[in-house]
């Protein structure tokens, strides 16, 4: 069984798609789950942006290494994410604040935006789907 | 309306099912459709048909099956989600089918709204 069935998808359709990443890397599921559909997502060619923020910020964070807790280190996925046209990566300045890091800090390019920003481009969104 | 519903928590421990649930059946209800569902992370684990709850305790699994079988709700069980956790076509309750996170995106794409249930 595939991951992607393709059939009727409303083909050509469009859809603003963001993808809110609220969570710590390790510890749950769900950043790792979450980056399987957001790169599907890109594969049915639709308009992709992905925030993060509250604990989501340490997603992007240099120099994770998983080998001690002995799971998967899925923090290059997040380099490879221009390759599948995923360029709109927005940070929340107050996440960052809170936990003390800045731009250098991240493994990627991102926008920071304040939360005022953030409301405003959530607002323009088709989908918003939270992990 | 059309509501796509995904569901992203265990049952019982987590009341994200029971929550989508009750939204999807009072949905239809009101006159709108939910034409499907998806399980994703722990959310697969709604889809067995191996749990055998209390009798004075509602049945997550059989309540999903029995609003598929009256309202032809499509129950879709992420199959990556569902290797991790031993979750097959062996062990899913009626109305359940197992399939790609493709069928996600598409009710993203096809649909009014995308409601998520879950942390």
């Amino acid at each position: 069984m595939s991951d992607m069935d393709m059939e009727d998808d409303g083909a050509g359709v469009v859809k603003k798609f963001m993808f809110l990443n609220r969570k710590a890397p390790h510890g749950t599921v769900y950043a790792l789950e979450g980056l399987e559909v957001v790169l599907i997502t890109a594969a049915f060619d639709q308009d992709v942006s992905m925030v993060f923020t509250d604990d989501g910020v340490y997603q992007l964070l240099k120099g994770i290494d998983s080998k001690g807790i002995e799971v998967k280190d899925f923090s290059k996925t997040y380099r490879a994410l221009e390759g599948y046209d995923i360029e709109k990566l927005y940070v929340d300045q107050a996440s960052m604040d809170a936990r003390g890091l800045t731009e250098d800090d991240l493994i990627v390019d991102v926008t920071v935006l304040y939360v005022s920003e953030m409301a405003n481009l959530m607002d323009e969104q088709d989908v918003v789907i939270s992990f | 309306m059309q509501f796509g519903i995904l569901v992203n928590e265990g049952p019982y421990t987590h009341q994200a099912s029971d929550s989508a649930y009750l939204f999807a059946r009072t949905a239809i209800e009101k006159g709108h459709s939910v034409p499907r569902v998806f399980f994703y992370h722990d959310g697969v684990n709604n889809s067995t048909r191996l749990a055998t709850p209390p009798q004075d305790d509602r049945n997550v699994s059989a309540r999903w099956s029995k609003l598929a079988a009256d309202h032809g709700v499509d129950l879709v069980v992420c199959v990556a989600a569902a290797q991790r956790r031993g979750i097959n076509d062996d062990v899913l309750a009626p109305g359940f089918r197992i399939s790609g996170l493709g069928q996600l995106v598409e009710m993203g794409i096809q649909y009014d709204r995308l409601v998520t249930f879950g942390d």
